[in-house]
């Protein structure tokens, strides 16, 4: 298999970037799409030049570190997965294939394809966490969780930290992600005594990292590979407000 | 002499002596005293998080653009804890005897006991960080049972239990961020350890950004770097999984203990090409209802469904009845191996075995097989293209778990004084093979209980001490040393690519140091891998500069330490004259081809000096009191 990978080629935040081709052979269907990405990085070796930078670490869709916008979507032309999981045999023979980084004010390019996603790491710490030390639990069995409970903060503790659903926002909000750690938490009784701090603190956050403001598109949950829902954003308006107005 | 620090008392009152008798430091004290814990997975974050709520100074420090990200997050099944939530007789005593048994005696019995004295307590914590662990309709925990037990002690949340734990401790750690107790270093790689009269006192690390190296200091350095099985290239780890942080440690003088024992897991998808990078495990619970076989004749070229029942081998329920399909890792791992040697293996590459739903679907329905495992087929058919509900599954053994690691004793410090090493990465409670849901069990308890009450009767000492400065010239020297390093890869300027030799290390390493060893494959391993290393330091090129974010350096630099480290691993592995557990040499085994440990030859822990490159074995003997050593069966 064949194909030409047109990638955006940057050196660093502060140089300009454009696109490059790369035409490549050798590929076989079978492949992975970053294994395809390797391979042309291999042959670039034995040109002399220098690599494509692009990130992943656990290649099985569950640590969030990929993330590459391939021909105009976010992890590429399926629904829900991540761009890892993204194989060749989804692209036809001797296709162009178009390879860019996220694009958003709030994840600013490192490299190539690389972006600074440390944003979101940043909503996280304004709340995204229950405040017990170590060595002050209680017997598990205490609290009763109801399941429909325990699942439906499940479905939200699922997200990856991905940034897809920033990415393909034209809004490039962060709404998707922190409502799904709100939720997550404020579902839980565990997580109750911080709830309304922890929705006002999250969302403040996710403003002054300049994410955008959600105008519900629904673009987000398309492409989330864990499927998290935009119920959720709607939820978390929801307590947002009662924290606001009520103050828990 | 190895002092492993094993507390007095029987069994069940070690841990509570231990404690009774550690030092304390008072909170105005803490804070003049810095912690420097590098990695921050399951045992990195919930160490660092500890520490800061303790009054230390922490810099915590990991290669990945977050915390979020460290591989703890892949596992899937669970976590166990000897609650006895399903009262069917499971206690801490009965834990840590499967435990003991699971390693084929060949750990420490003191630090196995703790570890099962500490499971309850830790799901409690994890319950009030906010673990969505799976519950009862009436809202308590539910349970599962996993490989070589026989209760249900596996606590998890749905199939992503590694990923909810983790970022629990990583919340966590974010919060002792926000509080200024931690400082976080994220794309920062450890590159060397600064040791100052004998005492492990800072690191050297690479901004991964910048490229710059930046040089810390601290009163005590904890390394939670996870596995290295990444040295078979081919591997259910990530990518960047590396024994750097650990090797340079050892060079540096801490042993190396057991390092050759690894664990390689029977239900991972098989290889298909050169170009793969990575073996995505399929969760064990298949093998519950999964059936696997081989054809009967070899180069079967039939598809799956065209063979007859009666001209199929179900090989893993001929040889092992009782327990079938489910026997332990390692031997249904081994099983798959001799039939695929053997020409028996099926799909392209014929190195893989079937693994059918045929027989489950017929007997509990589509819907039901469904139900529990929806997930697993659906993540199979996204990377396989392949319908598992209408022809079996393909799966082959991948290298999955090191139990080897730095050496530690009953504190978690190495043989350097002020390095500490916790969870996969050191070698402690795992013996000569892990059971499934320990080891997010140890990494978690390595670091929010263990290592936080052990480190500080190190630091009430180090309190009296200067504190260390990076301006001191051991620090200068090996920031020098760092730097040639680099400098030296990169100008070789060969004509092969890093990878080309990191697939050359993983077949050999695969070949001779994985489910099956002999003598001369080992010794001719030796020596293909010097030769690899040769060519390596003659023949790679690495572009890119290094003053600048560069993957392919840093590949170099792994593939470097991986490079010597896997020399260690098949010395190691020769040294052992036995079979225990995964390390299974083919001169040692029954008639029947099963196991045979030698305990009165070989009832030791290997603890390997560096000594220049000329391994020096030192023996930690293994003292059994409250369990005795039998023969493991599963038949
Ligand atoms: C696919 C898979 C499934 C598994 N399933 C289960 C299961 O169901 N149950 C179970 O109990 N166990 C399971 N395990 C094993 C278990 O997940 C691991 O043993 C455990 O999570 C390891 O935790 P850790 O903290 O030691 O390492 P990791 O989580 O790997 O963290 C390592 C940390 O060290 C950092 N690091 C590494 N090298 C450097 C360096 N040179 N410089 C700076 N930082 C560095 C990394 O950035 C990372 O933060 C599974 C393992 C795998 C691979
Ligand atoms: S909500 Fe979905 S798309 Fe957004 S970061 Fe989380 S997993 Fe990724
Ligand atoms: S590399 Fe981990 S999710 Fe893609």
């Amino acid at each position: 298999m064949k194909v030409v990978f047109k990638i955006w080629r940057q050196d660093s935040q502060k140089h300009q970037g454009g696109f490059e081709r790369y035409p490549i052979e050798g590929l076989t269907e079978d492949m992975s799409f970053l294994e395809a990405l390797d391979h042309l990085n291999e042959r670039l070796v034995l040109q002399n030049q220098k690599t494509i930078a692009y990130e992943y670490d656990c290649r099985e869709g569950i640590c969030g570190q990929c993330g590459i916008f391939i021909n105009g979507r976010a992890h590429g032309p399926h629904n829900n997965i991540t761009t890892c999981q993204l194989h060749m045999r989804s692209f036809q023979d001797g296709e162009t294939i178009v390879v860019e980084p996220w694009r958003a004010t709030a994840f600013p390019v490192i490299k190539d394809l690389v972006v600074d996603r440390s944003a979101l790491d940043r909503i996280i710490e304004k709340g995204g966490y229950i405040s017990a030390k170590t060595g002050t639990a209680a017997e598990s069995n205490a609290i009763l969780i109801p399941k429909d409970i325990a699942d439906k903060a499940m479905d939200a503790a699922a997200c990856i930290g991905c940034g897809a659903c920033v990415a393909t926002c034209k809004n490039a909000s962060a709404a998707l992600f922190t409502s799904a750690k709100i939720n997550h938490l404020n579902n839980l009784p565990q997580g109750k005594p911080e709830a309304a701090q922890r929705v006002l603190q999250m969302t403040k956050q996710m403003q002054l990292e300049n994410f955008g403001n959600c105008t519900f598109t629904g673009a987000c949950e398309v492409e989330c590979p864990e499927n998290i829902s935009i119920i959720n954003i709607a939820e978390m308006n929801a307590r947002r407000a009662k924290a606001k107005w009520l103050g828990r | 002499m190895l002092e492993s620090k094993i507390p007095e008392g029987p069994l069940q009152e070690k841990w509570r002596n231990y404690q009774l008798k550690s030092q304390l430091i008072n909170p105005a004290n803490k804070k003049r005293l810095k912690v420097i814990v590098v990695g921050s997975g399951l045992a990195g974050a919930g160490a660092a998080a500890t520490l800061g709520e303790m009054g230390y100074e922490v810099l915590c420090f990991c290669y990945q653009d977050s915390a979020r990200r460290a591989h703890s997050v892949a596992a899937q099944g669970g976590i166990n804890a000897a609650k006895n939530y399903q009262h069917d007789g499971d206690s801490v005593m009965r834990m840590f005897y499967d435990t003991l048994k699971g390693g084929d005696f060949r750990s420490r019995e003191a630090n196995v006991f703790r570890l099962a004295e500490l499971s309850a307590p830790l799901i409690d914590h994890y319950v009030q960080q906010g673990v969505p662990f799976a519950r009862e309709y009436g809202g308590v925990l539910v349970n599962r049972s996993f490989g070589g037990v026989q209760v249900q002690r596996t606590f998890y949340a749905r199939g992503q239990t590694g990923q909810q734990l983790l970022l629990a401790a990583y919340s966590q750690l974010y919060k002792m961020k926000r509080a200024k107790k931690v400082r976080m270093f994220p794309r920062h790689e450890m590159m060397d350890m600064v040791i100052i009269q004998g005492k492990a006192k800072g690191i050297i690390v690479r901004d991964l950004v910048s490229g710059q190296l930046k040089r810390f200091a601290a009163d005590a350095v904890v390394l939670a770097t996870g596995g290295y099985s990444r040295v078979f290239r081919l591997s259910t780890l990530a990518i960047g999984c590396n024994g750097s942080a650990i090797w340079k440690a050892h060079k540096r003088g801490a042993y190396f203990a057991a390092p050759s024992f690894t664990q390689i897991h029977p239900t991972a998808l098989p290889q298909t090409s050169e170009a793969q990078s990575k073996l995505t495990l399929m969760s064990e619970s298949l093998r519950n209802d999964g059936r696997i076989w081989v054809p009967k004749a070899k180069d079967d070229p039939r598809k799956a469904n065209a063979i007859p029942e009666e001209e199929r081998d179900y090989y893993l329920e001929r040889r092992y009845p009782s327990f079938g399909n489910l026997a332990p890792r390692d031997i249904a791992s081994r099983a798959a191996k001799e039939r695929i040697d053997a020409g028996y293996g099926v799909g392209r590459l014929q190195n893989a075995v079937y693994l059918d739903f045929k027989h489950a679907i017929a007997h509990f329905g589509l819907e039901t097989i469904q139900d529990r495992y929806g997930n697993l087929f659906k993540m199979y058919k996204k990377i396989t293209g392949v319908d598992a509900y209408r022809e079996p599954m393909q799966i082959s053994p991948a290298a999955h778990f090191s139990m080897g690691g730095l050496w530690v004793d009953y504190e978690l410090m190495t043989t350097i004084p002020g390095l500490y090493a916790i969870a996969e990465c050191n070698f402690s409670d795992h013996g000569a093979n892990r059971l499934g849901a320990n080891s997010l069990l140890q990494a978690s308890i390595d670091g929010y209980f263990i290592l936080p009450n052990t480190i500080n009767t190190y630091l009430a000492d180090a309190l009296h001490e200067d504190h260390p400065s990076t301006a001191h010239p051991e620090f200068i020297k090996v920031e020098q040393e760092v730097k040639a390093q680099i400098k030296n890869l990169l100008s070789i300027k060969g004509t092969k690519t890093v990878d080309h030799f990191h697939r050359e290390l993983g077949k050999v390493m695969w070949q001779s140091c994985a489910m099956s060893r002999n003598h001369n494959g080992l010794k001719k391993a030796i020596s293909e891998i010097e030769h690899i290393k040769a060519k390596f330091w003659t023949e790679v090129n690495v572009t890119g500069g290094d003053k600048e974010m560069n993957p392919e350096l840093e590949k170099a630099l792994r593939l470097a330490d991986f490079l010597e480290l896997g020399l260690l691993m098949c010395t190691d592995a020769l040294q052992r004259e036995e079979s225990c557990g995964a390390h299974f040499r083919e001169e040692f085994q029954t008639p029947e081809g099963e196991a045979l440990r030698k305990d009165e030859m070989y009832s030791y822990v290997s603890a390997w000096e560096y000594n220049a490159g000329n391994f020096k074995l030192h023996k930690e003997p293994l003292v059994f009191e409250y369990a005795q050593p039998t023969i493991r069966s599963y038949k």
